[in-house]
């Protein structure tokens, strides 16, 4: 399947919800894909950590990057951040390239890393504060905009706290209303929901989704709890480096011949060990 | 949520953005530093115990002659103050290096890495910043040493702050070069012992060059090349409202030459490509 079919499937499977999009800056970039990996590979010295890796990311779609730990997806996410450099093959977002053109693609991108990158010394506003002036945003405008996203997480009240007073899903949410602070097009969550109580896993998912559906953000969520995936997302799925399906949830299950995420999952990584039958 | 023109527009990044920036990472690292109020009073300690125990020590012992520029005899707690502002911004620039192991160790320095803005220019505008608060540190230790009969010319207060602005510079540039070699937090203390000791040390902070060349001729020429000499040397021409001009100049390349390195060592394709991601992350 290459990445037109994807993108085909992708789009049929958010038509619904591209229907119902305001008229926002999504839209004139909509045929441009939000994130394209191209035949990415990277290694650590010989241990080979992706190899080949080729997906997008539609405008307005929620994908679901599926592996296992140890699979590549935090390799994955520090070079589409620009953390560690291109080793072979290219990525880019609404078509500027990271390498050549790592302002303009970064200027339309907000993530949450796995580990939490929050000052726990300073306060909720300030960390706030902080990341737009990473971005070159105003003291004035940050200040309406850190407002304006802490009532959307339904953290306003928690402004001047310290983050180190925070519960855990609080300060993911502070992690997620700081990554679209500066109104990024393509929004990237490393496991996001790790070490949450399954209340808040579901505050954090509902938000995210409802990002895509009225703000037209295109979405790469990585994890590796299969029940995060619902049928309306896409879904890729990393294995040891390696792309081994990706498309809407039905196709994906349908080439693996599987009833669930969860058997599809298991099935095309046994295949590929081959300590489970295809 | 609307958009607006800042946020997805084409071409480069304005003057104010550039300066907005600047002025977040300086605001934010003066914040921690509030927040961190046993780093400001051990940064202050440690000069005072120098200038207090071990300068009262060996006033008797080592006789200071008439050198530049000073123009008359001087007592050796005089002699050693500048030496002791650059101690506080050498370790200020280790301590900055600390912070951004520990950064890049539980994901803060993502943060920052991630900006759109050039990683250069981050990288500029964190050093600016340790210098800001080696500033504020140095200040704090004039007006003590002001009280132990320490006082240089009052428009020395203010010809010594480009020396000790180029001076910060360097030595957080040092610190920043370094950090990108160290893996994990613990590496630190080897920093403590193979970087901060020998250059402070091995320098004219502590005693006058001739001196070192009467009693060691191999440590006099260390000395001449160790750039931390030449760090306390522009503090102290520069504290009396005078230029030494050699130590402009190498103080002035050093800081260009670890500039260029902190720069080499974080571009995500050379320096940080040759590590794995973060202990925990796959």
């Amino acid at each position: 399947m290459g990445c037109d079919d994807i993108a085909m499937t992708m789009s049929d499977a958010q038509g619904a919800t591209a229907k119902t999009l305001p008229d926002t800056a999504a839209r004139p970039d909509a045929a441009v894909p939000a994130l394209s990996i191209g035949n990415v590979s990277h290694s650590y010295g010989p241990r080979r950590a992706l190899i080949d890796v080729d997906f997008e990311v539609r405008p307005a779609s929620f994908s679901a990057l599926l592996g296992l730990n140890g699979a590549g997806k935090s390799t994955l996410f520090s070079l589409i951040t620009r953390l560690f450099g291109i080793q072979s093959g290219r990525i880019s977002i609404f078509g500027h390239d990271i390498s050549r053109e790592p302002g303009e693609a970064l200027r339309l991108l907000g993530v949450v890393f796995q580990p939490r990158t929050l000052d726990l010394d300073l306060s909720v506003m300030q960390n706030l504060l902080y990341h737009a002036a990473l971005h070159g945003i105003g003291r004035r405008d940050a200040r309406a905009r850190a407002t304006d996203v802490l009532a959307q997480i339904e953290l306003a009240d928690r402004a001047g706290s310290k983050v180190r007073d925070l519960s855990g899903g609080q300060m993911r949410r502070v992690e997620i209303a700081r990554a679209l602070l500066h109104r990024p097009r393509l929004l990237l969550l490393d496991e996001a929901t790790v070490g949450l109580d399954v209340k808040a896993r579901a505050d954090i998912l509902k938000h995210v989704r409802k990002l895509v559906s009225d703000e037209g953000i295109g979405v790469l969520w990585a994890t590796h709890l299969f029940d995060e995936v619902i049928p309306t997302d896409n879904l890729v799925i990393l294995h040891q480096g390696k792309v081994l399906a990706r498309g809407d949830v039905a196709r994906v299950l349908s080439e693996a011949g599987a009833q669930d995420v969860n058997a599809a999952f298991m099935r095309l990584t046994g295949a590929l060990s081959g300590s489970i039958a295809p | 949520m609307s958009s607006t023109a800042l946020d997805h527009r084409s071409g480069g990044f304005t003057l104010a953005e550039y300066v907005t920036c600047l002025t977040g990472i300086v605001w934010r690292e003066g914040l921690r530093f509030l927040h961190q109020r046993e780093r400001f009073v051990s940064a202050l300690v440690r000069p005072l115990v120098w200038l207090f125990i071990f300068a009262a020590g060996f006033r008797q012992v080592l006789g200071i002659s008439i050198i530049p520029p000073y123009e008359t005899y001087i007592l050796y707690e005089v002699y050693i103050a500048p030496g002791l502002m650059a101690m506080i911004q050498l370790f200020n620039g280790m301590q900055s290096s600390l912070s951004m192991v520990y950064d890049r160790e539980m994901g803060n320095m993502r943060t920052l890495l991630v900006s759109p803005l050039p990683r250069g220019y981050l990288l500029f505008c964190k050093l600016l910043a340790g210098t800001a608060v080696s500033l504020l540190q140095v200040y704090a230790f004039l007006l003590i040493a002001w009280f132990w009969d320490i006082t240089p010319p009052p428009i020395g207060y203010l010809t010594v702050v480009p020396a000790l602005i180029l001076s910060g510079l360097m030595l957080g540039a040092l610190g920043m070069v370094i950090s990108s070699g160290i893996k994990q937090l613990e590496n630190f203390a080897g920093v403590m012992n193979f970087v901060i000791f020998p250059m402070f040390f091995a320098s004219s902070a502590l005693y006058p060059l001739w001196r070192v060349q009467e009693g060691s001729p191999m440590l006099y020429y260390v000395c001449q090349w160790n750039p931390f000499t030449h760090s306390v040397e522009l503090i102290r021409f520069a504290l009396y409202g005078k230029v030494d001009w050699v130590s402009l100049a190498v103080v002035g390349g050093c800081t260009v030459v670890f500039m260029a390195g902190a720069i080499f060592a974080y571009d995500p394709s050379r320096g940080l490509v040759r590590r794995g991601p973060a202990g925990g992350e796959t």
